[in-house]
């Protein structure tokens, strides 16, 4: 089994390579790394950068939470009245796929920029007042995030409502429930499955994001794959950055964790 | 992934109104939710529409750097596409890195796949684990990856570039293949291939006259993925790749120098042909069916 190898030998020695990395402790100006079965590493790295932590799960939920709630109506409504054009509208929602994702995170940099047009329009025509500004805020980052993920969401919401059996929704109509009853005790609760992977889905990867803070949110509130990423790549302090690469992989195992007990590990593969 | 399936032909059901009869559509079906979802999906092009004008924009004192304000029309950056240092090389290196890597995780991912439906967990030891494996690296978060495959390099010594990048790229494009494949594979007919052994067909022949043609849709939505997952990854080719830069990681370092216009050129015209393939794989689709 050569794609098992492969698996394991890139994906899990490495995973287990950081654990061990993690307890190292490394001399960055050399790059040598000596093992010091050093379990402080950990608990002092996450206290220090307590803060990014903090910023990149609210910034990760809100962007989740923008996405679920821009999404569901659309999903819903391609579930239900897409009609022939449903594949159409498929692709209308991974539009954005269609552009690097790098670019994409760009774009928003020149949509948001006080000098671009888009500002300078809406200035123009008194919509904004002159000295409001949104990049290099928190704000921005989230925009950002939720626009760039926003397919990962729409998608398995999609899946989960088209599944939905038309014929309960008719028994729910034929035992006289209201438009809005049917919605609240046929169709939401019907969709939790769709709306826990679209969670899972979108929060991990925009909890570990650092392109939009980066591009996005200047020096404003630093996300922590800015922190994971600074310490590899710019300090190469290995053994700080593998530590908290390890936190980072242990808040996600709990959210697949936690997926994989409520809906099984091979649901994911029809949200995809 | 979903959209890559022709719309499945349920019944008289596509279209229809999801209240039965007795129901009349709604105000919000008919005049709410289209009107939002129309909105969300301006929402979605607006970023594209924005990236095709500035692609358009002149620059600020003839430095060759995309500037924020509108200075004015010109088509020098399409006529001057391939002039921005680096960045056709490193265009063409995304390419080549793509290809290869969707060409071996096809084959592996396919073949992950069938051995994962064929086999019950009695006669394929680790079964369990494996399919555990495939589903936390779907799930886990790149930075992890990257950091971890770096952590790797820099243990063994290994120099960074573009065999690091392909490993990396073919690691995290199997794991999709596999499920991709595995999602059509269930319901595969094995008395097809009984049948063809039954005729005095090889193992060989048989694989690739009956089994490769039946599992060629799910096989080419398998390579499709791969290929737009490797094409467009920045993250852990950010920390693998070394001096070797991939497209994404040339124009994510040029943020911090000035963007070369010619970015947004390659952004449009790769929009422009990824969606004219898109929209005429729709067309042949809804021909077919």
């Amino acid at each position: 089994m050569p794609s098992v190898v492969w698996l394991v030998l890139l994906f899990v020695v490495p995973l287990v390579i950081m654990l061990s990395l993690s307890l190292k402790t490394c001399n960055p100006a050399s790059g040598a790394c000596t093992m010091t079965w050093n379990w402080g590493e950990l608990p002092h790295q996450v206290n220090l950068y307590r803060t990014e932590f903090f910023t990149s799960l609210e910034y990760g939920a809100a962007a989740t939470i923008v996405d679920l709630v821009l999404s569901f109506p659309i999903a819903y409504w391609i579930a239900f009245y897409g009609g022939r054009k449903k594949n159409f509208f498929l692709m209308m929602l991974l539009v954005p796929f269609f552009v690097s994702f790098v670019i994409r995170t760009l774009v928003w940099e020149f949509i948001l920029s006080p000098s671009g047009f888009f500002l300078t329009f809406l200035h123009h025509i008194h919509l904004v007042s002159a000295n409001f500004h949104v990049l290099g805020t928190g704000s921005a980052v989230i925009a950002g995030l939720a626009y760039n993920y926003l397919p990962f969401t729409a998608l398995p919401l999609y899946v989960a409502i088209e599944r939905i059996d038309r014929r309960v929704l008719e028994a729910a109509y034929d035992l006289y429930a209201s438009r809005r009853e049917a919605f609240m005790k046929v169709i939401l609760p019907l969709s939790v499955p769709g709306i826990f992977a679209a969670f899972l889905l979108t929060f991990i990867p925009a909890f570990g994001d650092y392109v939009n803070q980066q591009i996005l949110g200047g020096t404003s509130s630093t996300m922590i794959g800015t922190v994971i990423q600074n310490t590899f790549l710019v300090t190469g302090d290995y053994a700080a950055g593998s530590a908290l690469s390890v936190v980072v992989l242990v808040i996600s195992l709990v959210g697949i964790w936690l997926y994989s007990r409520v809906l099984g590990s091979r649901s994911i593969e029809e949200y995809l | 992934m979903s959209v890559t399936t022709p719309a499945a032909p349920a019944a008289g059901r596509l279209g229809e109104p999801a209240a039965p009869a007795t129901k009349r559509p709604h105000h919000w079906g008919r005049i709410v939710l289209p009107a939002y979802s129309w909105l969300v999906i301006a929402y979605l092009v607006f970023p594209i529409a924005v990236m095709f004008v500035y692609s358009f924009n002149k620059s600020v004192g003839g430095v060759p750097q995309v500037s924020f304000s509108w200075n004015g029309f010109t088509t020098l950056w399409y006529q001057t596409w391939n002039q921005a240092p680096g960045l056709t090389s490193a265009f063409w290196l995304s390419i080549r890195l793509a290809l290869i890597a969707t060409a071996i995780s096809t084959v592996l991912g396919t073949l992950l796949a069938m051995a994962l439906v064929r086999y019950r967990p009695r006669q394929f030891h680790g079964k369990g684990v494996i399919e555990q494996i495939l589903f936390v690296n779907i799930a886990a978060p790149e930075i992890v990856m990257g950091a971890s495959l770096l952590g790797l390099f820099v243990t063994f010594n290994i120099g960074r570039g573009f065999l690091t990048l392909v490993l990396a790229h073919v690691m995290f494009c199997i794991a999709y293949v596999a499920v991709t494949v595995r999602a059509r594979l269930t319901g595969f007919d094995r008395s097809l291939e009984e049948a063809a052994y039954d005729l005095g067909a090889g193992p060989f022949t048989t694989f690739r006259r009956v089994t490769l043609p039946m599992i060629m849709p799910g096989v080419l939505a398998g390579a499709l993925m791969a290929f737009a997952l490797s094409i467009d990854d920045f993250v852990t080719s950010n920390f693998v790749s070394g001096t070797s830069s991939p497209f994404p990681v040339l124009i994510y370092a040029s943020t911090r120098v000035g963007i070369p216009p010619q970015v947004f050129v390659f952004g449009s015209v790769i929009f422009a042909v990824g969606i004219a393939l898109a929209l005429s794989s729709l067309a042949i689709g809804r021909k077919r069916t």
